[in-house]
């Protein structure tokens, strides 16, 4: 229903740590075996799986919970067509793909740049790469309302301040917020997911092997040609998994929308299923909204789950 | 060593520290900015430009504990949130990824993977029936119980990820000689496995921790007064009427220190932890 079994390739199936002799013993052994998974399991279906198959079947009935709304009834695919027909939704999906693909883009480029500085020894390299894990350990809704109301608010938040003692004209008035909120937003979500992204970039790079960038420098390669040819294919499967994982994470952002714009101009899909359930009470459009985005994130999951089982078997 | 590589040398020696130091001084400005907010008065922290040189003070913070409407029942609310269902994570991902790690089960890859899309899936898909349940058909809104299950079923593919690759660390040879020589389940379990997997129970405890600890979409739309959040708290700070922005930096702040002293005592294990355990 709404888990992936990826198709994976056999060779990337992860091998079991023992041989398949231990599997002899059928029976009562093996139950006995699994028996430790199932609490884990059944409460993973129940609580997580059961409220999606409830938003499937609620996406497909008209139920409103406005006071002077009609019966509940079934509506076929009538909530899809208002997804995809409603300008406020069709622009919530659009300003979520936009969100996504910048923040990873941008975030992505520049978590590997500030990994391959941070790879290199320096006097108070720890104290760097401490601050830069820093902005992804503040509470993601604190970030938000700081961010809105401290740093990019109109007058006295810090940048406005900051530009005004530069010397920028009319830097008071600068209101980022309003008139950019799609990028007061993005802003804000790339300082929070880089240093994430750049957390695994650099455990990629450290994974290398020193030896053999100290051959490519022997046999005359040039930093650029070792980047290319050695850094880049070593570190490509780290760029993959915090790229996956990013939009996951992006994709579901409601935090920063909330906290900085309250969805002015720049509503993104968790922000319009709230909207819509939580103050128009539209549970049909609301449920279908979700599925659309569960319909999106199922496409996503499965190229991650590729890229983490094939830095499974590596490991095995 | 020819002139040019020379000199190519020493650039990297000064402009990589340089520009290392420089991009963390950014990234964490914004962290600073709002610390040093906290700790103005309130008509100081609103000004423009910035008055950098205000005196400092701690009264935001003994506001935020004495005010008509104090942070602390939102504080505790956090506490118990997260803590009840980390244990419970603890509790029930410890036993099945034993299951997965060390006792071969029979297509084990395929109940990883089906843990792990769970977690890929968006949260808010799942809100709408949570909320409906909860206020119409068992009645209990406004109920920490609620959101402790909930916070527990969002960590547990997280942590049965972690205890797997730690767990798997320890090597299948000394289970196996330690059961040929007549050692009961329970004496390999306290005497090898555990000594070599506390480091690993103890990182994924504190990750699982911190994300129930942000967690606010959940929070917002299942609370109200009684089981309200430190981060949904925070968000009712914002004002219109007077200087607010001292006392939010204050609320801000404070609800991110746990989370911070967590994730820098997890530090090293972070990356294993937010990467799902697919990066050591």
């Amino acid at each position: 229903m709404a888990s992936v079994t990826a198709d994976l390739p056999a060779a990337a199936k992860p091998a079991a740590s023992r041989p398949p002799e231990a599997y002899k013993k059928w029976g009562r052994e093996s139950w006995k075996r699994r028996a430790p998974l199932l609490p884990a399991l059944v409460f993973l279906i129940v609580v997580t799986q059961l409220p999606f198959v409830a938003t499937l079947v609620m996406s497909f009935m008209s139920w409103s919970a406005q006071p002077d709304a009609p019966e509940k009834s079934f509506a076929g695919l009538d909530n899809f067509k208002t997804v995809f027909t409603t300008a406020a939704y069709r622009g919530a999906v659009l300003t979520t793909i936009e969100m996504t693909v910048v923040v990873v883009g941008v975030s992505a480029l520049l978590a590997l740049g500030i990994a391959m500085l941070l790879n290199h020894a320096f006097i108070g390299r720890g104290v760097v790469r401490t601050m830069m894990i820093a902005p992804f350990l503040i509470v993601p809704i604190a970030a938000a309302v700081f961010w809105g109301n401290g740093i990019l608010m109109t007058g006295f938040g810090l940048v406005d301040g900051v530009l005004g003692q530069l010397g920028v004209p009319g830097a008071q008035d600068i209101a980022f917020l309003t008139d950019h909120p799609k990028l007061a937003i993005e802003i804000e979500l790339i300082w929070q997911w880089t240093p994430f992204m750049m957390l695994i970039l650099l455990a990629g790079l450290q994974s290398q092997d020193p030896e053999v960038l100290e051959a490519a420098s022997i046999d005359g390669c040039n930093g650029w040609q070792t980047f290319v040819h050695m850094t880049l294919p070593h570190v490509r499967r780290y760029l993959e998994l915090s790229v996956v994982l990013g939009t996951i994470f992006i994709v579901q952002n409601f935090d920063s929308v909330l906290g900085m714009t309250g969805g002015l101009n720049s509503t993104n899909i968790p922000y319009a299923v709230y909207e819509t359930f939580y103050s128009a009470k539209d549970y049909g459009v609301a449920s279908a909204l979700g599925v659309v985005v569960v319909v999106g994130s199922l496409i996503i999951a499965t190229f991650a789950l590729r890229v983490v089982s094939s830095l499974l078997e590596e490991e095995n | 060593m020819s002139e040019r590589n020379w000199n190519r040398q020493r650039v990297g020696k000064i402009a990589i520290p340089l520009a290392a130091w420089i991009i963390g001084l950014i990234f964490v400005t914004p962290i600073l900015y709002m610390v040093l907010t906290s700790l103005h008065a309130p008509h100081d922290a609103q000004t423009y430009p910035p008055s950098w040189g205000a005196p400092l003070t701690l009264d935001n913070y003994g506001g935020l504990f004495s005010s008509a409407n104090p942070i602390t029942p939102a504080l505790i609310n956090s506490v118990i949130t997260s803590v009840i269902s980390t244990l419970l994570v603890l509790a029930l991902a410890i036993p099945a990824a034993y299951a997965l790690a060390i006792r071969p089960v029979r297509r084990w890859s395929d109940a990883m993977f089906f843990f792990l899309s769970t977690k890929m899936l968006p949260m808010v898909a799942g809100i709408l029936p949570l909320y409906l349940f909860t206020t119409q058909v068992i009645k209990m809104p406004d109920n920490v119980i609620i959101l402790i299950l909930i916070y527990t079923a969002m960590n547990l593919p997280i942590a049965v990820w972690m205890m797997r690759s730690f767990l798997a660390e320890v090597p299948p040879a000394i289970i196996e000689a330690a059961s040929i020589d007549g050692a009961s389940t329970m004496r390999i379990l306290t005497r090898i496995v555990a000594p070599i997997a506390m480091p690993g129970v103890a990182a994924t405890s504190l990750i699982c921790f911190i994300f129930a600890w942000n967690e606010q979409l959940y929070a917002k739309v299942l609370t109200s007064v009684a089981a309200q959040t430190g981060p949904v708290f925070v968000n009712t700070l914002i004002q219109t009427e007077h200087a607010y922005l001292a006392e939010l930096a204050a609320g801000a702040t404070l609800i991110s220190l746990p989370v911070l002293i967590a994730g820098f005592a997890a530090q090293d294990k972070l990356v294993q932890g937010l990467s799902l355990g697919a990066v050591k």
